[in-house]
């Protein structure tokens, strides 16, 4: 297997998006990486996006096709992908790019990541992600995805001894990173109490506990890394990228606090990588709900289990913390487009690695990692990356 | 809305009774029956089973945001159960006085789940009430 770089990175501004369509932003998305790893067209090999739900989000199938059509390719006839894995759609077109260049089939790949969900009314939109949990054993029975989230955190509560108020810690450090990050959703500081006065959705969760309905787009140009140096004056490696599947249902996991996926995703990426989870120096997790960071840090082995909201209180992760998670603002502030956060991910990491992150740069950053879930946990990826 | 009967509507017993599956090879009990036991695949050795029905509550929330279908519902209590043979489902707890808890022992109950508009299908399915352990002694005593 050949070693895999990005040469070039791009991601449209995230948020209520209702200027733009789907296409605009996948556009945008797209030339920016090509611009930016200064390629042309014809240099492309495959495209490969992830979208979770554009049929229920804005009627449109065949995203593959569709893409490389508003990319301006068409006339190119280069093979385009949809790949999906409900909210892990970004991180697993970003796996089938790598596994494309690793074999040595494709020379220079892009993965992209595309939603658009304020298209639709927030019922409906609530609806088409309710369709990442199991819908005959779960959503029938009236089961959002708050309360599958809810679940795990009023257990993990019961366990650890984990507080709410550590949970809003994470929505406090996320909104307070995406302050410096220009295309995060949100540019407003919140405190602990905001997040406790604001309305309930599902015990414990309040509403700035739930990341929020989003537009956006990303993309990333991948290479083999033998020939990156020459196309990039700085690539960044790809030097593990890993993905694990569980159950389907919440409820028939082994253990209700841990996702397994993540565990699984996770060890294998170490092992991958040749490296232990202290030598990372910079994250972007999947903190669909704050209390999921809590369970990713742990997962991923940041943290000991039941220590996450422990973590949280003392300021581990924020930045200027020893291991600063979410500089993008994560899936919370920075914005949840379903399909493009796993590339927007990788796009933070990159940036980080670069040392091109603005005021939110982690310094002397060298090792990342991306991690996104599919679901309540059916599918977790985890990716390294380094300078 | 268009309706969702044949999805819902497919034979599917399980919703109107808590029948599963019982691997003899491993033990392992299943809800909602299983075609392929994950623990010995193809070795699997099958048979339907009847759950008793009583249980655990491991975990549960109070949701007060609910899609469309469940709205006129809020705030209702769900709850991941674990069926005394092993298996664990997700169901709605209904009225507890006492308020739901981790570790509270329920029974089930039919109910309606949910409909289709006023005059559209309706389905049917189980949910879980707390088993009051002292009120069925009672009972048995005065029969």
């Amino acid at each position: 297997m050949r070693s895999v770089s990005i040469i070039g990175v791009g991601c449209t501004k995230f948020g209520e998006r209702w200027d733009v369509s789907l296409r605009d932003m996948i556009a945008e998305a797209g030339v920016m990486a090509i611009e930016d790893a200064e390629i042309a067209g014809e240099q492309i090999d495959a495209l490969y996006v992830g979208n979770m739900s554009a049929g229920r989000f804005i009627e449109q199938e065949h995203i593959g096709a569709l893409i490389a059509d508003c990319a301006g390719l068409s006339r190119l006839h280069i093979p385009s992908t949809r790949v999906e894995a409900a909210c892990a759609s970004g991180g697993l077109a970003l796996r089938q790019a790598v596994l494309a260049v690793a074999s040595g089939y494709s020379d220079i790949v892009i993965a992209a990541g595309v939603e658009k969900m304020t298209d639709v009314s927030t019922g409906t939109a609530a609806d088409a992600l309710a369709a990442a949990a199991d819908r005959e054993w779960e959503c029938f029975f009236g089961a959002t995805f708050p309360a599958l989230y809810a679940m795990m955190a009023k257990l993990h509560m019961r366990r650890y001894g984990t507080t709410h108020d550590q949970m809003a810690q994470v929505a406090v450090k996320n909104h307070h990173h995406a302050c410096m990050n220009p295309i995060a959703q949100y540019h407003m500081e919140i405190t602990v109490e905001d997040v406790n006065k604001s309305p309930m959705v599902a015990d414990p969760l309040h509403v700035l506990d739930c990341s929020p309905i989003s537009d956006g787009a990303a993309a990333v140009v991948l290479a083999p890394t033998e020939v990156a140096g020459r196309l990039s004056e700085c690539p960044i490696k790809i030097v593990a990228s890993a993905q694990a599947s569980d159950t389907l249902a919440l409820h028939d996991r082994r253990d209700l606090t841990t996702l397994d996926a993540t565990v699984h995703a996770g060890r294998a990426a170490f092992t991958q990588a040749g490296i232990e989870p202290r030598a990372v120096d910079v994250a972007e997790v999947h903190d669909c709900f704050t209390i999921a960071e809590i369970l990713a840090i742990e997962d991923l082995g940041f943290v000991e289990k039941g220590q996450g909201g422990k973590a949280m209180e003392e300021g581990l992760t924020v930045l200027g913390g020893r291991l600063p998670i979410n500089t993008s603002g994560g899936l919370k502030a920075c914005g949840h487009p379903v399909g493009a956060t796993g590339i927007k991910q990788a796009y933070e990491i990159a940036l980080q690695l670069r040392g091109e992150a603005g005021k939110r740069q982690v310094d002397e950053a060298e090792v990342g990692l991306a991690h996104n879930v599919g679901g309540s946990g059916g599918t977790a990826l985890v990716h390294i990356f380094t300078r | 809305m268009a309706t969702q009967a044949p999805r819902f509507w497919r034979s599917i017993p399980q919703r109107y009774n808590l029948s599963g599956t019982h691997c003899t090879s491993c033990n392992e009990y299943f809800f909602p029956p299983r075609n392929l036991c994950p623990n010995c695949r193809r070795g699997a050795h099958l048979e339907e089973y009847t759950f008793k029905g009583t249980g655990t509550i491991i975990t549960y929330t109070t949701i007060y945001n609910a899609t469309e279908d469940f709205e006129r519902l809020t705030p209702y209590n769900l709850a991941i159960i674990q069926l005394d043979e092993g298996p664990k489902i997700t169901g709605q707890i209904v009225s507890s006085s006492t308020g739901v808890k981790i570790g509270m022992r329920v029974r089930p109950v039919f109910r309606i789940l949910g409909k289709e508009g006023d005059r559209g299908i309706i389905y049917y399915g189980t949910k879980f009430a707390p088993l009051l352990v002292s009120s069925c002694t009672e009972k048995k005593a005065s029969v």
